[in-house]
């Protein structure tokens, strides 16, 4: 094969200037990466979650409610819409395992009917289905088998209902509705503490006393059905059951969890991909224009001898995409190999019984079509002047570059030596240049920015929440609202120190024609232990007649203090009242709403009733209260704050690592291949200069510091721009993330800056170091006898 | 030094070789020379008898395979590279043939880069004066003919009041008229500061307006001629 000489000189550029190549690859590499990645793991939840959801039949509405009859799902499945029921018993129990001192708990979910019918299907990883008829055999998440070792022929003691039961596992499965099993009042899901426990029907009617009755129900609803439309009949028919309200599978834990991290991706790939994308399309620009400066000669030379523009033209455009080419299939390898580490990420936290990242090749040749474009686009500009250039001014050599005396105020502020009116001259001869390396390394600085907040902000949700708001050590939750003495009781226990008691009810809160359903929890006046906080941080004091919204909750009902909102309660009498907003407080998880338990339990009407206690413990006993606690009968959960604690930690320590790595890999990339491309091309012009400077006495570290002077103040100014790009993207990640889950605070210290900063300026730093050598190795000699 | 008691300069046996790969290339084969202070030497040769290296060597810009450099006391050769910068900056003066100036600095920041760093720098403008420059001192060098363009160059190698003024075809990329204007410059510049000026030429018509005139050839002084009477450079013509 005979290979075109242009051709040639293609590849022969390419390895002359493999460094400059290689930095812009890189660049371009991190855009393909990030697209692949994000929009690959994008498409393998999304669609594994469909597929998974279609397959086991995951139900479209879920209601809790105290005791009905089986004789209502007759009712239930002829709400228009509704394409199958689902009666089911769902209720909490206590693990109750010698190799375990901490309190853990299980949910026991009936199993879904037979025949293939039935809604939430398992999948069966190990073993087999519990017998129907049995009052022993169950299957267990597959999570918390792991994190016990269990397995098929294992057995699982447990307490339901307050007594002790052995009962033996047949199998380990996965659930749909359980993909992100979280336990009630969790942040994290803990699968050593938390696991799901599915029987068969007839052994938690006989444990749960609901014989031909269920305590929860789930619905398929045909496609185009409203939701909301069903949840109020269903509402309107479970409601004298002790129905809480139907929630519809947008507000599902698992699902919404899920959507959360969905939502983070498609933000991830709106702005991560473009930002590199943007950067390299500027460095091809740089570097091409530059290159067709040096080339000017030959340029003219080939017109001359016959060459049509159109073929200098494509050879330039050739050079580039070769570029391109080789950022493609860096950042094809490193997208697939950090979607593999993406997907294991997954494989940890949600339970899909399969996860396969997405390898579609159409998504692989799109981000491939997208970069080039990028790539061309860069080069748009510079290539159109070799088409312009007639080639008897081409070969003349380029009229000298007319320098301006300007801004000779600052000169005279800054009190300048000549090499700085070179540099300052230098920079302000090439704004373009100029300003687009500045955005270049503003961008590494913002990326930084940008992911580096979110530990500090979710630092300071650690304190709000578990040092200032909720302060006790544990919290006991009974199954059913207890009368008063059970908070006497509780103080009893050994190890506690201070109980306080706190009643949660269920209810509807709306403002015109907004609504949210949650618990409103009634504290104690002057709640020590589990405390409200004004958004100044300062504990609130529960009102005598009103109630306190969260922040978050106030804004989605656009409710201010002082305003009116109905309060429709779910539970006992159900009695409805409008009530004055006293307060608006602070609050990262969930929608919060609270009052004064006596003014709850007035509105109640049950008398002086208590949900749960909040404990403060001498930690020295914890074993002793661990024991006490969960043999105690009225006892449904107990949550200790200190492992709930370590386990958000851990695992976000887990993926800080990760994270951290990855962008600051992402932001050296950037860092790196503006920084190094534009000192290559500064030196390709001012070399001369610098070995003029050398010859005239100047010592290597004073001619280095003319070009790491440009660089420096690039960098430098680069840092506020960034700092302000970085903010600006971690608003709108605020803003995208926020939900009914948890809001996330904006709390950007001046550490976070500090950092993107530091870690920007060692990259530049690595570039200069990189480049110092050619600056000591300039040729005086050779300088001496060339004309520019 | 007994017939130059008050020599500046001073090179003896300096050698310089080039190796590339299989080649040698003998650029400088012994030469001894010496200059005295205030002298003015034109060295003439053709291309590649060394008088470049010659040149690049006593002005610390490169290094001599044998032999030695003497710059008053100092041996040049037995130097380090930052002290051959520090004898550069704050001896020598170099003016090349093309121009190698700032093109981002004016005439007058073009001498001042040299004057902040010098240890004895004369007025800027003084320098700028000396060479007929005055008043293009606020032009940048491509708003400036060539000749003045030299004329920057002159200044600014004469601004630092060098011992040593090495000129490697000043004239080169000039016209005869305004090469004429150039060496004017020079001399004059030689009279007043009293540097030692070494000028490389390849034109044989500037060898009257010098003390002395060494001819290399071959990487060897083959000829030295003293001038009983100098011409000045208006009286020669090319």
């Amino acid at each position: 094969m005979v290979i075109s000489p242009l051709r040639r000189k293609v590849l022969r550029d390419l390895r002359r200037l493999w460094a400059q190549v290689l930095a812009i690859a890189l660049v371009l590499a991190a855009g393909v990466a990030t697209l692949i990645l994000g929009n690959g793991a994008y498409a393998s939840l999304h669609e594994t979650r469909a597929r998974y959801y279609e397959e086991n039949r995951f139900a479209d509405v879920f209601a809790d409610l105290v005791r009905a009859p089986l004789a209502l799902m007759g009712e239930i499945e002829a709400i228009e819409g509704v394409l199958a029921a689902e009666a089911r018993i769902v209720k909490l129990g206590l693990l109750d395992l010698d190799t375990m001192t901490e309190p853990g708990s299980v949910l026991f979910v009936s199993l879904p009917g037979g025949n293939g019918a039935g809604l939430n299907r398992l999948y069966l990883r190990q073993g087999r289905l519990p017998d129907p008829q049995s009052a022993q055999e169950i299957v267990v998440s597959e999570g918390f088998a792991a994190a016990h070792r269990l397995g098929p022929g294992s057995r699982l003691p447990v307490l339901m209902n307050g007594k002790r039961r052995e009962l033996l596992i047949t199998g380990v499965a996965l659930s749909p509705e359980f993909i992100y099993a979280l336990a009630p009042g969790q942040m994290m899901p803990d699968p050593r503490r938390f696991g799901i426990v599915w029987a068969p029907r007839a052994s938690l009617e006989a444990a749960f006393d609901l014989a031909g009755a269920f305590s929860n129900v789930v619905l398929k609803l045909a496609p185009g059905t409203d939701a909301d439309r069903v949840i109020e009949a269903l509402d309107r028919l479970t409601a004298r059951y002790g129905g809480i309200g139907a929630t519809a599978r947008a507000d599902q834990v698992s699902h919404a969890f899920l959507d959360a991290e969905l939502k983070q991706l498609s933000a991830m790939v709106k702005v991560l991909p473009p930002i590199f994308l943007l950067v390299a399309a500027m460095l091809v620009n740089m570097t091409l224009s530059r290159l067709i400066v040096l080339e000017r000669e030959q340029i003219g030379l080939l017109k001359a001898i016959g060459y049509p523009s159109r073929a200098v033209a494509q050879h330039y455009v050739e050079f580039v995409l070769m570029i391109a080419g080789v950022g493609i299939l860096i950042g094809f390898a490193a997208g697939a190999w950090l979607g593999a580490g993406l997907a294991q990420m997954y494989a940890r936290f949600f339970s899909f019984p399969y996860l396969v990242f997405a390898r579609d090749p159409q998504l692989y040749g799109l981000a491939a079509v997208i970069t080039l474009t990028a790539a061309l686009g860069g080069a748009l500009y510079a290539v159109r002047s070799v088409v312009t250039l007639p080639p008897a001014v081409a070969m003349a050599p380029p009229a000298p570059v007319a320098y301006r005396q300007r801004m000779g105020w600052l000169r005279g502020v800054l009190a300048l030596r000549q090499t700085g009116v070179m540099v300052a001259r230098h920079l302000l001869r090439w704004p373009f240049r100029t300003l687009s390396s500045m955005l270049g390394v503003a961008m590494a600085v913002a990326i930084l920015v940008a992911s580096l907040w979110s530990f500090g902000s979710i630092n300071h949700m650690i304190d709000i929440t578990f040092f200032r708001s909720e302060r006790h050590d544990a919290q006991i939750v009974f199954g059913s609202p207890e009368p008063i003495g059970a908070v006497h009781a509780a103080r009893a226990l050994p190890g506690v120190m201070v109980a306080e008691p706190f009643r949660s009810v269920s209810a509807r809160i709306s403002h015109r024609n907004m609504s949210k359903k949650l618990g409103i929890i009634g504290r104690p006046a002057e709640p020590q232990l589990s405390r409200v906080l004004a958004p100044d941080l300062r504990p609130m004091a529960m009102p005598e007649a009103g109630i306190l919204l969260s922040e978050a909750l106030a804004s989605a009902l656009q409710v201010r203090t002082g305003d009116r909102v109905t309060v429709e309660v779910l539970e006992g009498a159900r009695p409805t009242v409008t009530l004055p907003v006293s307060g608006i407080s602070l609050g990262y998880v969930g929608l919060g709403a609270a009052m004064e338990i006596g003014a709850l339990n007035r509105l109640m009407g049950e008398g002086a009733m208590v949900s749960g206690v909040s404990l403060q413990l001498d930690r020295s006993l914890d074993t002793e209260f661990y024991g006490a606690a969960k043999a105690a009968p009225k006892t449904d959960l107990v949550s200790v704050t200190t492992l709930m604690l370590a386990r958000f930690r851990d695992t976000l320590a887990e993926n800080i690592t990760v994270m951290v790595t990855v962008y600051v890999v992402l932001a050296g990339i950037i860092a790196v291949g503006v920084v190094y491309n534009f000192s290559r091309i500064a030196l390709s012009e001012q070399g001369r200069e610098l070995a003029s400077l050398r010859v005239l006495g100047f010592t290597n570290r004073e001619v280095s510091g003319v070009l790491f002077g440009e660089l420096g103040i690039v960098v430098l100014l680069a840092q506020p721009l960034g700092w302000i790009i970085g903010y600006g993207i971690a608003v709108a990640m605020v803003a995208a993330f926020s939900s009914d889950l948890y809001r996330v605070p904006l709390v950007v210290g001046r550490e976070v800056f500090a950092t993107a900063s530091l870690i920007v300026c060692l990259a530049a730093l690595v570039s200069a170091i990189a480049i110092r050598g050619r600056i000591n190795n300039l040729d005086m000699i050779e300088v001496l006898k060339t004309r520019e | 030094m007994d017939r130059f008691p008050d020599a500046v300069l001073l090179t003896r046996g300096l050698t310089k070789v080039y190796r590339s790969g299989e080649q040698t290339v003998n650029a400088l084969r012994g030469i001894d020379f010496r200059a005295r202070r205030g002298e003015f030497v034109v060295i003439l040769g053709p291309s590649g008898s060394g008088k470049s290296t010659f040149l690049n060597i006593i002005g610390g810009l490169d290094t001599a395979t044998a032999g030695e450099v003497w710059f008053e006391d100092h041996q040049l050769t037995a130097l380090s590279e930052r002290a051959l910068t520090r004898y550069r900056r704050d001896h020598v003066g170099f003016v090349f043939q093309f121009y190698n100036l700032v093109p981002s600095l004016t005439a007058r920041e073009n001498v001042q880069l040299v004057t902040e760093i010098a240890r004895r720098p004369m007025p800027v403008d003084e320098a700028l004066d000396l060479v007929g420059l005055a008043d293009r001192a606020d032009h940048f060098p491509a708003q400036l003919s060539g000749g003045e363009q030299q004329r920057v160059a002159i200044a600014r190698a004469i601004a630092k009041t060098p011992e040593l003024l090495l000129c490697d075809e000043p004239t080169g990329a000039l016209d005869s008229a305004t090469g004429i204007r150039v060496l004017e410059a020079l001399t004059r510049v030689n009279r007043t500061v009293g540097a030692t000026t070494l000028v490389i030429t390849h034109n044989a018509a500037i060898r009257d307006i010098a003390d002395r005139v060494i001819r290399f050839a071959d990487g060897r002084i083959v000829e030295e001629t003293v001038n009983a009477v100098k011409k000045a450079p208006s009286e020669v013509a090319w």
